[in-house]
């Protein structure tokens, strides 16, 4: 290709571990001027990562970071990216709400400063967001918080572009799409385009495969930490997109004899906010339902939404949290108190919690869970992440409510913790409980006997497990075209 | 020493006793012993006072960062013309005087928790608002003469048995009951459950805004007793009576070893913190330091213990 012959920046067997984790490994990757790159790949294979590391936001432990020929890798840093002309537009919107569009296009501009800062602010701003969405009627003083999510987005994604005095090469573009309307989202892909032709480059990552198709010079599909493939996209199609992120090996895979627990009056009979179809989720007495599809795409949603109207109702319920700090672990209390919580009625003797039995259910749960510590009155954050999850499962599986909910909870969680939970999981479904199981892993899924697949906060797919295969989950996942 | 310290982390409320016990060693080297049982006795009547709005205000700072109440001393003025009002001085209504204000108690917590919750003002100014208008309503209510309480009431918040005020023997059973009911009930472990993590309580199913709402109805109650005691202690109700309650039913609660950040709470230190406070004023009285003196070394010695125990907490979590 014409286009590479200019090089900004060159991975060479680039990697990085989160203790034991690889979420990246041996990445060579080369980003070139006058070249759109799109980046594919499901939950967990090492796309954010990448781009993190990329963006000088995290450093890598391995490998080289070519800049013009030389390895930056030790001293590469989100100002030496800066100085480079890299930037970024991650998916979570990084404006300040309290603050006006040309106040928010100054943060991020250095150059901006000095006398009638806001004057040049707001001309910069003005002409980047008319260069790129026309009509867009957004004002450089509107308060960012007046805007809906979509003009938002497109602030973000306008002042990535604007330049005063400060090289711009390099734009990343992590699901811009994704809270823009159809209209509004063809704008920014042809302006994509042109910029690219201008010389600029572009790091595309979508899950609208017809978006990626049609826009990338270059596609690059990871999975597990790697690339593994890098191809021209007008060498692929739809379906040789989703085959290359799958396990082409894991397809062969047998199943267990499946027997269908649909029957019955479903323990769970919900639509997803905002589901259009009328399709709806359900689960049934003794049966695990997995949520799968890329991460955010409402599966925690459902889950608040099903655990609000069962508390409402006064129907048990319990949830086993994925992000332990923000939403599950109480930090100034012992591990036996985090698990006793959720089950405080059924300890109460006289009306009042009775310490033996608390502190029995405490050890009973320690037992079952393999909970490593000398003692449950420990404090909870004095285990380690894998324990501290392991207590957050005692709290919910303690409880005697016949529904589960877990948000993702393998996170960072190890492999022998994941194989002893997921046969407690099997063992107390086989006794009749049921759990709604959203997961990021694709290999979780196959412990499930139902699986919705959910994209855009809706649940597009609705297989049993005799019948899912990876590739149907990708398929469901990546959307064809964009609405 | 290290086992000491072990008991002494153990049981954070020990030191407010302990300077407590200091301040009143310090007063009577300075007269000589003289006066000594008297300044106790009268120490733990005033302490009760302390302590009732303090168990109100400890629930609700420590149901997380943000919550407070600051309309007590406007609910205690309020509350206490009330009480004196519908007492009339007859032995007879001292039971359905009690009630009613016990009702208005719970009224004004409802109303303190419809502006934070309906309106979604922040506690802080919801309160002190609800405190303008509960205030103007005493002045309007209260405006007659100032009516004595009945005498069997007078006796009862003013009498003692060995000294011990019948009102510090009848609160340290309140504060023993609230203190099982933070530790040994649902609602009170999630009050402090919510403290440490809001959005984690009512994920693990906690209903947290009936929690809260009950905590604000608590600390009003608490305050109108507060008020009707205090007018039947001072022999009727007056309008300033509860302007001190406003920085003591914090003081007590951040001094006695409750964590301000909330979900970490410390009942029998309010008693410690109460007597503190209550010597600390008479120490200087003692020593003859003029009202400016008083109220400065008040101020400073309140900043001096905040700080030394959020150094102590920060440290400890380390």
């Amino acid at each position: 290709m014409a286009a590479a012959t200019c090089t900004l920046l060159e991975f060479q067997g680039t990697g990085k571990t989160f203790g034991a984790v690889r979420a990246l490994e041996g990445v060579s990757l080369a980003f070139h001027a006058g070249e759109c790159l799109g980046l594919i790949g499901h939950n967990g294979a090492g796309k954010s990562t990448l781009m993190q590391v990329l963006a000088g936001t995290l450093a890598p432990d391995q490998g080289a970071m070519l800049v013009g020929g030389q390895d930056l890798r030790h001293r590469y840093n989100v100002r030496l990216a800066r100085e480079h002309g890299i930037r970024c537009v991650f998916q979570e919107l990084s404006l300040c709400p309290n603050l006006s569009v040309a106040e928010n296009t100054r943060l991020m501009c250095a150059g901006l400063a000095g006398w009638g800062w806001r004057a040049r602010a707001r001309r910069a701003i003005a002409e980047q967001l008319q260069a790129i969405f026309p009509g867009h009627g957004i004002h450089p003083d509107d308060i960012v918080a007046d805007l809906p999510i979509g003009q938002r987005q497109m602030v973000e994604i306008a002042r990535a572009f604007v330049c005063e005095g400060e090289p711009l090469q390099l734009v990343i573009l992590d699901e811009p799409t994704s809270s823009l309307d159809a209209g509004v989202a063809a704008q920014l892909l042809r302006f994509v385009r042109r910029f690219v032709e201008g010389g600029g480059s572009i790091v595309l990552i979508s899950h609208i495969l017809g978006e990626m198709l049609s826009t990338c010079d270059r596609i690059a599909v990871m999975r597990d930490g790697k690339v593994v493939q890098v191809r021209p996209a007008a060498d692929f199609t739809h379906t040789s997109l989703v085959e290359c992120m799958g396990h082409a090996a894991k397809a062969a895979e047998e199943h267990r004899t499946f027997v269908s627990r649909r029957h019955g009056t479903p323990v769970v009979d919900t639509c997803p906010a905002r589901q259009g179809d009328g399709q709806c989720v359900r689960a049934y007495p003794g049966e695990i339902v997995g949520l799968a599809g890329l991460a955010g795409h409402g599966q925690s949603q459902l889950l608040l939404q099903v655990l609000r109207q069962r508390v409402r109702g006064r129907q048990g319920v319990a949830l086993v949290a994925g992000d332990r700090q923000s939403d599950g672990v109480f930090p100034l209390w012992s591990i036996a108190q985090n698990i006793s919580v959720a089950s405080l009625a059924q300890l109460r003797r006289g009306g009042l919690i009775d310490p033996g039995a608390e502190r029995a259910l405490a050890n009973e749960w320690q037992a079952r869970m393999g909970i490593r510590t000398p003692s449950m009155d420990q404090p909870i954050v004095a285990l380690s992440g894998g324990n501290q999850q392991k207590a957050l499962f005692a709290r919910a599986l303690a409880t005697p409510h016949p529904l589960i909910l877990m948000d993702d909870p393998m996170r960072g969680v190890d492999v022998g913790t994941k194989r002893d939970v997921y046969a407690t999981l099997a063992a107390e479904a086989a006794k009749g409980r049921t759990f709604l199981w959203y997961t990021t892993e694709l290999e979780e899924l196959q412990y499930c006997d139902h699986v919705y697949v959910f994209r855009d906060g809706q649940a597009v797919l609705d297989v049993p497990r005799s019948e899912l295969t990876e590739a149907l989950i990708l398929r469901g996942s990546f959307q064809e075209h964009s609405a | 020493m290290s086992t000491l310290r072990v008991s002494f982390s153990a049981k954070p409320w020990l030191w407010s006793f302990i300077a407590a016990v200091l301040i009143w060693l310090a007063t009577i080297a300075f007269t000589g012993g003289q006066g000594a049982g008297g300044l106790l006795s009268s120490a733990l009547g005033f302490s009760a006072f302390f302590v009732i709005v303090g168990l109100g205000q400890l629930f609700v700072i420590t149901t997380g960062p943000g919550n407070i109440d600051l309309s007590i001393p406007a609910n205690i003025a309020l509350c206490g013309a009330l009480g004196m009002k519908l007492m009339a001085g007859d032995a007879g209504l001292i039971a359905p005087a009690l009630l009613a204000v016990l009702v208005a108690g719970v009224a004004i917590g409802c109303f303190n928790y419809g502006l934070i919750r309906l309106l979604r003002i922040p506690p802080i100014i919801a309160t002190l608002s609800a405190s303008f208008i509960l205030q103007s309503l005493a002045i309007a209510y209260g405006r007659s003469v100032r009516i004595q309480p009945p005498p069997l009431f007078y006796e009862f918040c003013t009498g003692r048995l060995l000294g011990v005020p019948y009102l510090a023997l009848a609160v340290s059973l309140l504060t023993a009951a609230m203190a099982v009911v933070l530790a040994r009930t649902r609602y009170g472990r999630w009050v402090l459950a919510i403290g440490q993590n809001a959005r984690a309580a009512e994920l693990a199913g906690g209903r947290v805004g009936r929690i809260r709402f009950a905590t604000y109805v608590l600390s009003a109650v608490f305050a109108a007793l507060c008020g009707v005691l205090l007018a039947g202690f001072s022999g009727g109700a007056s309008l300033a009576m509860g302007e001190e309650y406003l920085l003591a039913s914090i003081a007590v609660v951040v001094i006695g070893g409750t964590s301000v950040a909330g979900g970490f709470s410390n009942v029998p230190g309010l008693w410690g913190a109460a007597l503190f406070l209550y010597l600390l004023v008479s120490m200087l009285n003692t020593f003859g330091a003029s009202a400016g003196i008083r109220l400065i070394c008040t101020g400073v010695i309140i900043i001096a213990v905040i700080i030394a125990v959020s150094a102590r907490q920060q440290g400890g979590r380390r």
